[in-house]
């Protein structure tokens, strides 16, 4: 059994409120953190643990932290990133849902480390249910005197809204999600400016997704060395993987970073191997913005190594033959799927999730649905498969944010793999359709 | 309650103001359009839509211009430009669903309610769409229902026909 850090008391009855949520050891990260630590003190923690954002960039949370400038005078804000909309993540929903209190417990830790008085928590509109579930939990905080003004008899106030966002992808996007936040469409802003220097109301800001902020609780009750003793190499601490697809037993599990991928995938413990007894033919390991692997690449490297549950690992030959950890959104491909059909599907996604700032991704994830859709219903050319890969290389890199390389590496990596496929509904339009 | 009749002005109830007024609370003096999302929602659950009327009254409350409200309704998905059905069914057509059978859901949901995408049955009862990834791809296929975006996972023919019967025979679900 791999340790839990996060999860650990999910199956007790009961989590979810704050009476229970205490007698499992609940809120004692924000009484060390309060009664015995400076901020700059629980800063140092974190970023000891080597806690790296769990919103699928990877960035190192303690140094984020530290880069947040203190003019004198001005408010500071910690907004949460619980949008959670990358296709194949539902981590963050099921943790929110189940033990809401993990979440807010890290907010006001990591509130009283950034100097925050007020946070919010912007989840995305179409999770109604955990919203309610946050707004009771946060109720229940503040009766209890872990929230408002002079917390703990410390002097320390602060106030922990939750923001409903109205439904876009994008929005997970940083800087949109602020945009969103201010009462705007969800225009990413062009950065730098990081958040961490003019974020929420042009102030400083940081913005940390929800499995972070929640992390930042074990961190502190058992300090950072000791959080960063779990994992592997440079890929600390435990990661909430949610597996999707065609698995016997799909869901949200906690692993140790650098677990073998061949475990996580065939164990009775995590997924217990592929449903209705096929093969495994390929997977999305951490989103679907990751490149798309095939079954041997997905198990070991290109060199015969197994490959692991790591950032690391994961990324192991670049492109060509690796993918990465991304949110950790892990989706298994069965042999009868169709790539094709997937990364067309995949490219409906991003076209309609683009904000339309920039033409390369405007214009280009419209030709990408575009070309995919007449490929997959058999009106496609060979041609067409260059063509695919030449509007890839078009958007990459070409755009504001990075929803434009996300919507072109699944197609890029998908040809690069699985070329013969995309051939055949050339050469078998008909059969292909079928 | 609410009422919307096309050329009659929305009233909010003072009930509903209250709402509004504790949510821009929450963010710093000045900075009232943050309420701007989470009101829309709140005008969405009374009406079933945000009508154009309904926008424009939000404008006034929140003392800015009615187009900075419309940009806003239209770019997010969860607003309703159009009258709907009482019930959207909102079933997720995105990749990990469609790999467990969300295809098919959709196409026997467009049989049952014998309505196309987007389309309200001749009673006013329903309407459905596909919907992008709803962060359930674990228990697919999935679909939701507003105002209270109740969930229904791992869905069957069965499970859908279940359900909109249920709905049909529970209308007062709403109130
Ligand atoms: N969880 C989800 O649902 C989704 C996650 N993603 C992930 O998002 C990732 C891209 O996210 P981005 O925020 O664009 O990545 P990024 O690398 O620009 O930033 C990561 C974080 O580090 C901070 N940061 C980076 N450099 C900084 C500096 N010099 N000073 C201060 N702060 C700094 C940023 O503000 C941000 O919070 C992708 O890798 C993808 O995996 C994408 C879509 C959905
Ligand atoms: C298109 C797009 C969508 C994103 N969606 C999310 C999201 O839903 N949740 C999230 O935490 N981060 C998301 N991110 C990453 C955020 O921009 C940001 O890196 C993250 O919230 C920082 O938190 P972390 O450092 O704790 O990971 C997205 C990025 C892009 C480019
Ligand atoms: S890359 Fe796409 S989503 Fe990102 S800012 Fe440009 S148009 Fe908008
Ligand atoms: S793909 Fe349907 S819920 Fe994620």
């Amino acid at each position: 059994m791999g340790r839990k850090l996060l999860l650990e008391h999910i199956n007790v009855p009961g989590i979810n409120t704050l009476e229970v949520y205490r007698q499992k050891g609940g809120y004692r990260a924000v009484e060390k953190a309060l009664k015995t630590l400076t901020p700059d003190e629980v800063v140092e923690e974190v970023k000891k643990s080597g806690l790296r954002g769990r919103g699928g960039a990877g960035f190192p949370t303690g140094m984020k932290w530290s880069f947040l400038a203190k003019p004198e005078g001005v408010a500071r804000y910690l907004v949460c990133n619980a949008d959670e909309s990358e296709p194949g993540t539902f981590k963050d929903r099921y943790l929110m849902t189940h033990i809401p209190h993990a979440l807010i417990e890290g907010m006001i830790v990591a509130s009283f480390a950034l100097g925050a008085k007020t946070s919010y928590i912007y989840v995305r509109g179409e999770m109604m249910p955990q919203i309610r579930i946050l707004e009771k939990a946060i109720a229940e905080a503040k009766a209890a005197g872990w929230l408002g003004k002079n917390i703990l008899g410390t002097g320390y106030d602060l106030e922990l809204y939750v923001q409903p966002g109205g439904g876009a992808y994008i929005c997970g996007e940083e800087t949109a999600l602020l945009e969103s936040l201010e009462g705007k469409r969800g225009n990413p802003r062009i950065k730098p400016p990081f958040p961490a220097i003019a974020g929420l109301y042009g102030c400083p800001t940081v913005v940390n997704n929800v499995e972070s902020i929640a992390a930042v609780v074990p961190i502190i009750n058992d300090g950072g060395d000791e959080y960063a003793k779990v994992g592997i190499g440079r890929s600390t601490g435990t990661k909430l993987i949610s597996a999707s697809g065609n698995l016997v037993k799909p869901g949200v599990y906690e692993i140790e970073l650098g677990l073998p991928v061949e475990e996580f995938i065939y164990s009775d413990e995590y997924c217990g191997g592929i449903a209705n007894g096929k093969r495994l033919k390929a997977t999305v390991a951490g989103g679907s913005s990751v490149p798309i692997l095939p079954a041997n690449l997905t198990l070991k490297y290109a060199n015969g190594e197994p490959r692991l549950m790591s950032y690391e690992s994961l990324s192991e030959g670049g492109f060509a033959t690796g993918t990465m950890l991304g949110s950790g959104g892990f989706i298994a491909f069965d042999e009868d799927q169709c790539i094709v059909r997937n990364t067309w599907n995949f490219a409906r996604f991003y076209h309609h999730e683009s904000c339309g700032q920039c033409s390369p991704c405007r214009e280009g994830t419209g030709w990408l649905e575009k070309v995919l859709h007449r490929l997959e219903y058999g009106h496609g050319k060979m041609s067409d498969i260059d063509l695919l890969v030449d509007v890839s290389k078009k958007i990459e890199g070409n755009t504001i944010c990075p929803l434009g390389d996300a919507a072109a590496w699944p197609v890029a990596s998908a040809i690069r793999h699985f070329r013969d496929e995309f051939e055949w509904h050339v050469k078998e339009p008909v059969k292909s359709l079928s | 309650m609410l009422k919307v009749e096309e050329t009659q002005p929305v009233e909010f109830s003072s009930a509903l103001v209250e709402k509004f007024d504790e949510i821009v609370s929450r963010y710093p003096a000045g900075k009232q359009k943050s309420a701007l999302l989470p009101i829309l929602h709140l005008v969405q659950a009374e009406l079933g839509w945000t009508s154009p009327l309904a926008m424009d009254k939000v404008a006034e409350y929140l003392n800015i211009e009615p187009i900075e409200v419309y940009e806003v309704a239209s770019f997010y998905s969860m607003y309703f430009l159009q009258p709907k059905g009482k019930y959207v069914l909102e079933v997720c057509r995105t990749g990990p669903c469609c790999l467990v059978g969300a295809e098919k859901i959709m196409d026997h949901i467009e049989h049952k309610l014998g309505v196309k995408e987007g389309e309200v049955t001749a009673d006013g009862l329903f309407s459905w769409r596909g919907v992008e990834c709803l962060a359930a791809c674990g228990y697919a296929p999935v679909l939701q229902i507003g105002p209270d975006y109740t969930f229904y996972e791992n869905l069957t023919e069965q499970s859908v026909d279940t359900l909109i019967d249920n709905l049909k025979n529970k209308q007062d679900l709403r109130q």
